[in-house]
């Protein structure tokens, strides 16, 4: 068992959680993540890790409840304990692996969209450890979504925060954000940017145009995590590729997304009826046109 | 004549079977097993035992059984295999002991697997355990991968007062015999799980949720965990797809993922939360046992299941039975036919594939004719869902992260195959890892061999 050492809301529908893990802890490195079961009939759910803490042994993963499985997962508290807590998985970062000093002379940005600050930061934190100071951009559909905001500044260069409905920092989307800053000057050569999909997909053709290498991380559906099952497979280029082993990290520019988020919408239905009998709990007596509850 | 034929074994019903995921060989009873054992003749020299990968002595057990000295064929059995309750359901004995066997000659060779079945599970039901070692001998054995190589491996070396852990990356023990091999051939509560525990109560420990190469590396394992040295049974690896268009669209899996879905995560129960695809025309590509598997799986879950195969029946490389069975249950085969493109709707869904007929040519590298496709022969089968039974490719997990261990040009782990040994010092491997996918009973030979290996190793 994996104990919780602190689950807090950093949002309204976002939240943290410090996890007794000591030997995922120990090795992992940012850009990989974790796979996080809850009990006995519970699905593996990969996360990617949002921070480490090598001496408490603890990882760091930050999610929004979207199926039934996180909004359980969301209900545990500190001191609860989590049944499988398996990683690190997939491979670090390029940025944490490659050379260091072709690293230094690179100008980079980082985009991070909702619930994707939080795998932004462990790698921004890296750089600067390592001498980097890394930009970053915060979009959020609304101020009180906005995360992390000043963790990141204490680790970043710039922290550009940018909210749909301009309710705080800049107003619209991240891909504008990219191109005001451009517009106003800024240079950047290297891009990383993660968040849910159709935000990806965007930032990379601004960055195409903008002729800006960028590196996303991917989240297709997974079961094992450790290669065997070919689930997560993507197109990136002209090569099919596994996330969990090849990635989750791809050059942006070759993936295509149109196929992921068709991937990922794969059991949308049975998600739903699952979430919906999680949520109706005991007073679940169908609806969802599945049970047979309502016959 | 008497004795030409064997004691049938009683099965459930084709029509019953095909939807539950009961077993569907029940065994013999203890009558059955006892007149079926009287069929053997106790050759002076036998040839079954010589086609055993690990030596059973196998008119030894018998004989055992005709006695009524259950027990003792329970010991008989123990001394050369760890897992007798699955070897006795999962291996292809009408290739290895059954196909030696004299009795075969004329008339049915003596029903070994069903024998041996039958004695592992009355000591199961008896609660009858292996034998546990005397005394610890010090040295600590670190094995990776809690499949048939990892747990035979495992169990050996406990019985010789090794400290043994096996690492599984999964959350739960048994590799293929959990995750891959499904509930109607191999019951998990009632077989796998009371044989993992019986390598347990050797004294084994396991350890899931390790990846070794990610969580800790076999270096790590040798230089900081006190390991003296390490077994490699770390299994298959990615499964393989045939690069053709559509193979990326919805409703296209892997085997590994369907029956992964099925038997480890228990998609298909509906109180367990992962999800598992439901279809209602499947086509599954492939022969060999796992495809078999996820056919009927696919049949168990409704639907209606076909078999693609680009030869013909002769070069099926499955399990005879489960041909048998398969077919039995109304799975469809299409023989001599080779998938050329999976056909998608506007949503990226699989609406079906289309597939061009075979004729055999000349004999390939395997031995077995080499299948042409047939000019203009295109047809189109309608399908909700393809699920790609291939074979694999190895896991680059282990061999990318252990400087200094020897693979080969398809990345397989090189190995001796009498000790196991590697080209790195102290570390071992056999199974899957080495070989590319092959069956439980070799995996189970090589973990054997590999126990051996790191016991001379560790006793210089």
């Amino acid at each position: 068992m994996f104990k919780i050492l602190r689950a807090e809301h950093l949002a309204e529908n976002i939240i943290l959680m410090d996890v007794e893990a000591k030997r995922v802890a120990k090795s992992c490195l940012p850009g990989q993540f974790i796979i996080v079961r809850l009990d006995e009939k519970g699905e593996r759910i990969p996360l990617t890790i949002a921070d480490y803490d090598r001496e408490k042994g603890t990882v760091t993963i930050v999610f929004q409840p979207i199926g039934a499985s996180t909004h359980q997962l969301a209900e545990l508290k500190a001191g609860d304990a989590l049944l499988d807590f398996v990683g690190p998985l997939g491979q670090p970062s390029d940025l944490i692996t490659g050379d260091l000093e072709e690293t230094k002379k690179k100008k980079i940005l980082f985009v991070a969209g909702g619930v994707g600050t939080a795998p932004v930061y462990p790698q921004v934190k890296w750089l600067h450890e390592h001498g980097i100071a890394a930009d970053v951009i915060i979009g959020s559909k609304t101020k009180s979504l906005v995360i992390m905001e000043e963790m990141m500044k204490e680790v970043a260069g710039n922290v550009y925060v940018t909210t749909d409905d301009g309710s705080y920092g800049r107003s619209g989307m991240v891909t504008k954000a990219i191109e005001d800053l451009v517009a106003e000057g800024k240079e950047y050569d290297h891009c990383v940017a993660i968040g849910p999909m159709i935000m990806m997909k965007f930032c990379c053709l601004t960055t195409k145009k903008l002729g800006i290498h960028t590196i996303v991380s991917m989240n297709p559906i997974m079961v094992d995590g450790t290669g065997m099952c070919g689930a997560c497979r993507l197109s990136v280029g002209d090569t099919v590729k596994f996330a969990c082993v090849d990635g989750p990290e791809f050059d942006g520019h070759l993936i295509n997304f149109d196929e992921a988020m068709k991937r990922q919408a794969m059991y949308r239905t049975e998600e739903g009826r699952k979430l919906l009998a999680f949520q109706e709990g005991d007073t679940h007596h169908g609806g969802c046109g599945h049970c047979g509850g309502d016959k | 004549m008497e004795g030409l034929k064997r004691v049938p074994v009683r099965e459930q019903a084709p029509k019953v079977r095909a939807a539950n995921f009961e077993e569907v060989c029940l065994g013999y009873n203890k009558e059955e097993a006892v007149e079926e054992a009287k069929r053997c003749l106790q050759c002076k020299k036998p040839m079954c035992s010589q086609g055993c990968p690990v030596s059973i002595d196998i008119p030894g057990f018998i004989a055992k059984i005709v006695e009524e000295d259950f027990a003792g064929a329970y010991e008989v059995l123990t001394a050369s295999s760890s897992l007798p309750a699955v070897c006795g359901r999962v291996c292809p004995q009408e290739t290895q002991c059954e196909g030696k066997c004299i009795r075969g000659k004329k008339g049915d060779p003596v029903s070994i697997g069903k024998l041996e079945r039958f004695v592992a599970d009355w000591a199961r039901e008896n609660g009858i355990k292996p034998k546990k070692a005397d005394h610890a001998n010090g040295k600590k054995v670190a094995v990776i991968g809690s499949g048939p190589a990892g747990l035979s491996c495992a169990g050996d070396l406990a019985k010789l007062g090794y400290e043994v852990t096996i690492f599984e990356a999964l959350h739960e023990a048994g590799g293929v015999l959990t995750y891959g091999i499904p509930e109607f051939r191999l019951p998990k509560d009632a077989v796998v799980k009371p044989e993992v525990e019986n390598v347990k109560s050797l004294g084994v420990k396991i350890e899931t949720d390790v990846i070794i190469g990610k969580s800790v590396t076999i270096d790590e394992l040798l230089e900081e965990e006190g390991f003296d040295a390490v077994f490699i049974g770390s299994g298959a690896g990615l499964p393989m797809f045939m690069g053709i268009p559509g193979e990326n669209a919805n409703g296209v899996f892997s085997a590994n993922e369907y029956l992964t879905r099925s038997n480890l995560m228990k998609a298909r129960l509906e109180d367990y939360a992962t999800p598992m695809p439901v279809s209602k025309k499947a086509v599954i590509v492939g022969g060999g046992n796992v495809a078999m598997d996820a056919a009927r799986t696919a049949l168990r879950l409704g639907a209606e299941s076909h078999i693609v195969y680009r030869r013909s029946e002769a070069e099926l490389p499955a399990r005879a039975e489960e041909v048998h069975h398969a077919k039995e249950e109304g799975v469809i085969f299409n023989l001599l036919t080779n998938p050329t493109e999976i056909l998608t709707d506007e949503n990226g869904w699989v609406k079906g594939i289309r597939c061009i007929r075979m004729e055999l040519g000349e004999p390939d590298a395997s031995g077995r004719r080499r299948p042409v496709p047939l000019e203009g022969s295109e047809f189109e089968i309608e399908a909700d869902a393809v699920i790609m039974s291939l074979g694999t490719s190895p896991n680059p997990l282990i061999s990318s992260t252990t400087a200094g261990l020897e693979t080969n040009r398809k990345k397989c782990i090189v190995a001796e195959a009498e000790n196991g040994k590697t080209s790195k010092d102290g570390v071992y491997a056999g199974g899957d890892a080495v070989t590319g996918a092959a069956t439980v009973i070799l995996a189970m030979e090589a973990g054997r061999a590999g126990a051996k290996g790191i016991h001379e190793f560790l006793s210089k």
